[in-house]
């Protein structure tokens, strides 16, 4: 099993390491840099769990390498939290909104939201909810996170 | 002083898993940890001839393989937890195959190595000779008894009768009967965490470690003691998150003695994940139910006799729980209708298929639909509003508690505690519109086939008898509080400081909950049944007052023993001659000082009325009978849990179950080919509702009737949400092809399926 | 190896196991967009993502603008890539009936030969190509839009981003008795295939309402489906007629009963 030299940018962090070529992307961020926030639900590219954020696009993580992360940007849970220890405003509104139960689906959600709303700030929610469409839930009925994304996304919004 | 209980107070768990913050089990990195990835039958039915692990072993980076020969002796059989039926002792499973296999996904070997990838490479080299037997899939090859899935049993099936009053007079009587075959199709929780297990043998201490267990920890310590011959205090199971349970996560499972097992043999810290192929494979399915139905009726619509018999496919082994979904569907046949004659055969048999365990209101979602359909054909039949049929058979307010008769053989004669079943009934109506929508029942709108359909329910809850909980007084006049109720998901880590909270008037902040530790509880219960927010959160309350009569032990000395009254009053002791009081902090310092620790564990003894929910459901449907496709224009739960603890809580978990329900009902299917293959094991196959889906749902919770057997006045919560959905929505269906003569008596609803029904009714139209 | 969006999964489930993948994300000069004179054209690295946010595209080929809205999920389209499903020829795929549907031509690589091929001559059966194994997809042509074309596009899932069960592209040219019509349906059989039938009925007989109504019903007896766990035969059948005659009056700017 060949191994490959990677650099990659992670939440901000410039890291570089040797892995083995098939080493997925998210057993990379999980075990490797135990970045454990993102989650693995299935494997085939379904569940969305473990969807992180790559040169600023959602992206299901189990269906790259890491070696094909080598010289790119990469944002996961981890980074979407602010420094100072407070919620993010997406964070807030999943919060108030009870958009979290088991709490194993929510990493994926948020990767998900955030790139979403960076591109998108006003979406309807039929919008949102096409989006998240491939993230599944168990727990909660998707109501609540719906909820959530639709709150938070007006401070996604440029002021006029 | 705020009440706590009651208020939506949003959950502090959410702290840590936004941040990405949580520790499930594959988050657990331990130095030296190895992997291990479990061999499992590809087939359904044989004789082990020959296992080969020479190529496994020899890989470089596997440490070991395992199978039953390393084990011999000390592979014992998995113990049934609850309501095993008569004869399940024959069905039990053994951690690894032995001298058969009788399912694809029964494990047949361990793999151990350096990385979870070398484990799985070693895994795809274990090859293994078997003898194929024919696979028995369904009750008529089960109980034709010519192939035996555990020889020693003699049988494949087991049965038991329940009833009341007396169904042969009153079926004799009546002046109609009809009588219909039903089936729900397998489907199970689906979590979005697999399952896994990481453990840890101590060798000095001579003691495991465990992680990765949730639901009922206790009872699987007592399980994994015993099969590794240790004593419980040497097992401890370390609590951690878990993505989500649903019923099938935390039974006692081969892994959880595999696992631990090899860890001790290897004395080195081992991990296994399950992948979601091996979870559709290997963890418990769920609710494969026909029952033949029969109901009579007098000319009113007043349901004098219900009897039946229902038949549960368990799957290869009696799992821990096999045995609730047949002998609780039997007894939620009748459900909230005074129904005075009831009886029920219940069959239960093995069959090749993955082993059926309870997937959140076991044998209640398959007994409403049985049952709330067949009101409906009665109703049309007699010419009776379908509403009017109901009201003219809901157990009423006035005759709580009611006795509804001895009907599962392992617990008494059981009563509904109390409940206005006819007023969420009839909220339910009101909240779908039924009247203004009864003129389109049946019509096409744009193409779109009408239909409103409801369905009502009760059910149990608060399992067992006791429950325990612990207080402890921190050094900075905190409070930690252990319950014994297991979390994956359920709000339990806020919801218990709120009742802490309340029994004491303190601050919500300055009180921590740990669930499910068996370190730091002598003993629990755990979650399931919709036991926690009754037990657990009446446990913690017995607790707070039993905590505050030890501080008093400690405060009138801090006084200096004055001869005045002493009242814990707001969160301290107050005396009642001067302002002078003491809080918590003050307390702490001074039992460190004296060398005492403020640390109580109270019981709290079950021993009033076991409380009920109930509720209805109601749904409005648009069918296109072109195509089958069932567009859900509105679904209303409304439920009765007695007292609500937490609302943002309990909401969340109805909506969450609505949504499990209406996937049970119209496309979650475990499908199986003729030779016993799961041919649906992944999420591309087995379907699951998305958040495009259903976005019309919505839960509202009465609090008509505060549960008179326990002080919190609390009952279940968090199966309600599911047990009517099917009901509900086939009642709706079924209205909505009224004009087809399609009656939904199959679940699940998918469009192939409906389209198949509407055109196999239009060809018996076209030729009668 | 382009979006690994289908591909990784079979390494995952270790249904594949090649001892050499390459990954060509990193090949340069294959993502562009461009309007040629001889028509739309893609290079093989454009991803979904790409064609959904492309006006352009949107106005190039609205067909193909709409058909991308129903692929899989927002997360696959950040990732997958036309060529990649071209290759891989899913019978169920949405761009294999567009291309052909819109007489598209895809441009082929090899270190022995260039060469074009047309969409309809590309997709042999499911999961087969004509394509060589040391050839890979460069890019596609989508012919310039005609004036005045009509068309619609209906996919039908068990869940919304599912494969489709069936699902049915349509062109409308010409007006009144020059009318003709072009549809493809897909998901339905082992490849994507034109209903040369159905065609045939509204080019001699117009976008009258009975005549749509026959075009579907001989759209469905002409099609060759296939029974999967999903769906059988028949409710394939039974889907075509349905989706060619929603297609159709939608094109044709006709209410439909739905």
């Amino acid at each position: 099993m060949s191994n490959v030299r990677i650099k990659v940018s992670v939440n901000g962090n410039v890291v570089e390491h040797a892995v083995e070529s098939r080493l997925t992307a998210v057993d990379f961020l999980r075990h490797e840099l135990r970045l454990t926030g993102t989650h693995v639900g299935c494997e085939h590219g379904v569940c969305g769990a473990c969807t992180v954020i790559v040169e600023g696009k959602a992206v299901r993580s189990c269906l790259m390498f890491a070696a094909q992360l080598d010289g790119k940007q990469v944002v996961t849970v981890e980074g979407l939290s602010p420094e100072d220890g407070e919620l993010s405003p997406l964070q807030a509104a999943f919060h108030k909104h009870h958009a979290l139960q088991c709490g194993f689906c929510t990493p994926g959600m948020l990767a998900t939201a955030h790139a979403f709303l960076l591109e998108e700030s006003a979406p309807t929610a039929e919008r949102v909810r096409d989006v998240i469409s491939g993230n599944i839930c168990r727990c909660t009925g998707y109501v609540g996170i719906v909820d959530a994304i639709l709150e938070a996304s007006s401070h996604y919004r440029k002021p006029s | 002083m705020t009440a706590h209980i009651g208020m939506p107070v949003p959950r502090r768990e959410d702290l840590r898993l936004l941040a990405g913050a949580g520790r499930y089990v594959d988050d657990v990195h331990l130095d030296g940890m190895l992997h291990a990835a479990v061999f499992r039958s590809a087939w359904p039915h044989g004789r082990i001839r020959s296992i080969d692990i020479a190529a496994a072993a020899a890989l470089p980076g596997v440490v070991g393989v395992f199978t039953h020969s390393d084990f011999m002796a000390t592979l014992k059989p998995i113990r049934p937890r609850i309501a095993a039926m008569p004869g399940f002792e024959n069905f039990l499973q053994l951690p690894l195959a032995t001298e058969k296999v009788r399912y694809v996904g029964e494990p047949i070997a361990v793999v151990v190595a350096i990385s979870p990838y070398i484990a799985e490479d070693a895994a795809s080299l274990i090859s293994v000779e078997i003898e194929t037997l024919t696979s028995i899939l369904n009750w008529e090859a089960a109980n034709d008894r010519s192939v035996l899935i555990h020889e020693h049993a003699g049988t494949n099936t087991s049965t038991i009768e329940v009833s009341r009053g007396d169904t042969d007079a009153a079926f004799k009587a009546a002046h109609y009967t009809r009588r219909e075959h039903f089936t729900v199709q397998r489907h199970t929780a689906v979590p979005m965490e697999t399952r896994g297990l990481v453990a840890v043998w101590d060798a000095v201490e001579e003691r495991i470690t465990v992680f990765g267990i949730t639901k009922v920890p206790f009872f699987n310590r007592s399980t994994l003691a015993s099969m590794l011959d240790l004593p419980e205090s040497a097992v401890v199971m370390s609590v951690a998150d878990a993505g989500g349970g649903f019923g099938v996560r935390g039974e006692f499972y081969p892994e959880d003695f595999l696992i631990p097992a090899i860890a001790r043999k290897l004395d080195r810290p081992v991990k296994w994940i399950e992948d979601r192929r091996e979870h559709f494979l290997a963890t418990n399915h769920s609710r494969e139910a026909t029952c033949d139905l029969e109901i009579a009726c007098d000319r009113d619509g007043v349901i004098v006799g219900l009897r039946g018999e229902v038949t549960v496919n368990i799957g290869a082994y009696a799992r821990g729980t096999g045995g609730t979904s047949p002998t609780r569907c039997a007894q939620f046949l009748p459900g909230p209708y005074r129904i005075p004659n009831f009886s029920c055969r219940v069959n239960a048999h093995v069959s090749n298929k993955t082993p059926a365990g309870t997937y959140r209101g076991p044998g209640r979602v398959e007994a409403n639909f049985f049952r709330e359909r067949l009101i409906d054909m009665a109703a049309t039949d007699l010419g009776i509003d379908p509403a009017d049929m109901r009201r003219r058979n809901f157990v009423t307010a006035q005759e709580m508690p009611f006795n509804i008769g001895r009907l599962v053989t392992y617990e008494g004669p059981a009563q509904f505690d109390s409940g206005d079943f006819t007023a969420a009934f009839e909220r339910a109506l009101t909240e779908i519109g039924w009247t203004d929508k009864r003129a389109i029942q049946g019509r096409s709108v744009e193409g779109w086939y009408q239909g409103i359909g409801f369905a009502s329910f009760v059910e149990s809850s608060a399992g067992g008898v006791k429950e325990k909980a612990r207080i402890r007084l921190a050094q900075d006049g905190t409070l930690d509080v252990y319950v014994g109720s297991a979390s994956s998901g359920q709000g339990h880590e806020t919801v218990f400081a709120q009742v802490c909270a309340d029994a004491l008037q303190l601050p919500l902040d300055n009180i921590r909950v740990t669930c499910a530790s068996t370190n730091e509880l002598e003993e629990g219960f755990g979650t399931f049944h919709s036991r926690s927010a009754v037990m657990s959160g009446n446990a913690v309350r017995t607790t707070a007052y039993a905590f505050v009569d030890k501080l008093r032990s400690i405060v009138s000395d801090y006084f200096g023993r004055p001869n005045v009254t002493i009242e814990w009053r707001g969160g301290r002791f107050h005396r009642s001659d001067t302002d002078a009081s003491a809080d918590l902090p003050t307390l702490a310092a001074f039992a460190e000082d004296r060398g005492e620790t403020i640390d109580v564990t109270g019981t709290f003894d079950y021993t009033g009325a076991k409380p009920f929910s109930y509720g209805t459901h109601a749904a409005h449907v648009a069918v296109d009978a072109r195509t089958g496709r069932v567009k859900l224009i509105d679904f209303i739960a409304i439920e009765d849990i007695g007292r609500v603890l937490n609302p943002l809580v309990v909401h969340g978990q109805a909506l969450g179950a609505i949504v499990q329900g209406l996937g049970g009902a119209f496309m979650e299917h475990l499908r199986y080919d003729e030779d016993g293959q799961l041919l649906t094991a992944s999420l591309a196959d087995y379907l699951v509702p998305t958040a495009a889906d259903f976005p019309a749902i919505r839960g509202e919770f009465m609090e008509l009737a505060l549960a008179p057997g326990n002080p919190l006045g609390a009952k279940g919560a968090g199966e309600g949400g599911i047990v009517a959905v099917a009901a509900a929505v086939s009642n709706a269906v079924s209205a909505a092809l009224s004009s087809f003569g399609v009656q939904v008596v199959n679940l699940p609803m998918s469009p192939p399926n409906l389209w198949e029904l509407i055109r196999n009714s239009q060809s018996k139209i076209s030729t009668s | 190896m382009a979006g690994g969006q289908t591909l990784v999964p079979l390494l995952n489930f270790r249904l594949a196991a090649p001892s050499i993948l390459v990954d060509i994300n990193e090949i340069e000069g294959l993502d562009g967009i461009e309007l040629r004179d001889d028509g739309l054209n893609l290079g093989a690295l454009v991803r979904w993502h790409q064609i959904e946010a492309s006006r352009t595209i949107q106005a190039a080929n609205p067909l193909l603008s709409e058909a991308i809205k129903h692929i899989a999920h927002y997360q696959i389209r950040n990732r997958g890539t036309w060529a990649g499903s071209c290759a891989h020829a899913d019978p169920a795929a949405e761009f294999p009936a567009v291309a052909i549907v819109s007489g598209a031509r895809f441009g082929v690589y090899s270190t022995r030969q260039r060469r074009t091929i047309e969409a309809h001559d590309f997709f042999v059966g499911s999961l087969t190509t004509v394509l060589e194994p040391d050839e890979i997809l460069t890019d596609v042509t989508f012919p310039a839009w005609p004036a005045g074309r009509r068309w619609a596009f209906e996919e039908f899932s068990l869940r919304p981003g599912d494969f489709a069960i069936a699902g049915v592209a349509t062109l409308i040219d010409g007006l009144g008795d020059a009318v003709s019509c072009r549809l493809v349906c897909f998901g339905v059989g082992e490849k994507p295939s034109r209903l040369t039938n159905a065609e045939g009925i509204i080019a001699s007989e117009g976008l009258a309402r009975n005549a749509i109504a026959r075009a579907a019903a001989a759209a469905a007896v002409e099609v060759d489906a296939q029974t999967d766990i999903h769906a059988s035969a028949d409710y394939r059948h039974a889907l075509v007629e349905v989706l060619v005659e929603r297609t159709v009056l939608c094109a044709a700017g006709l209410e439909s009963p739905q």
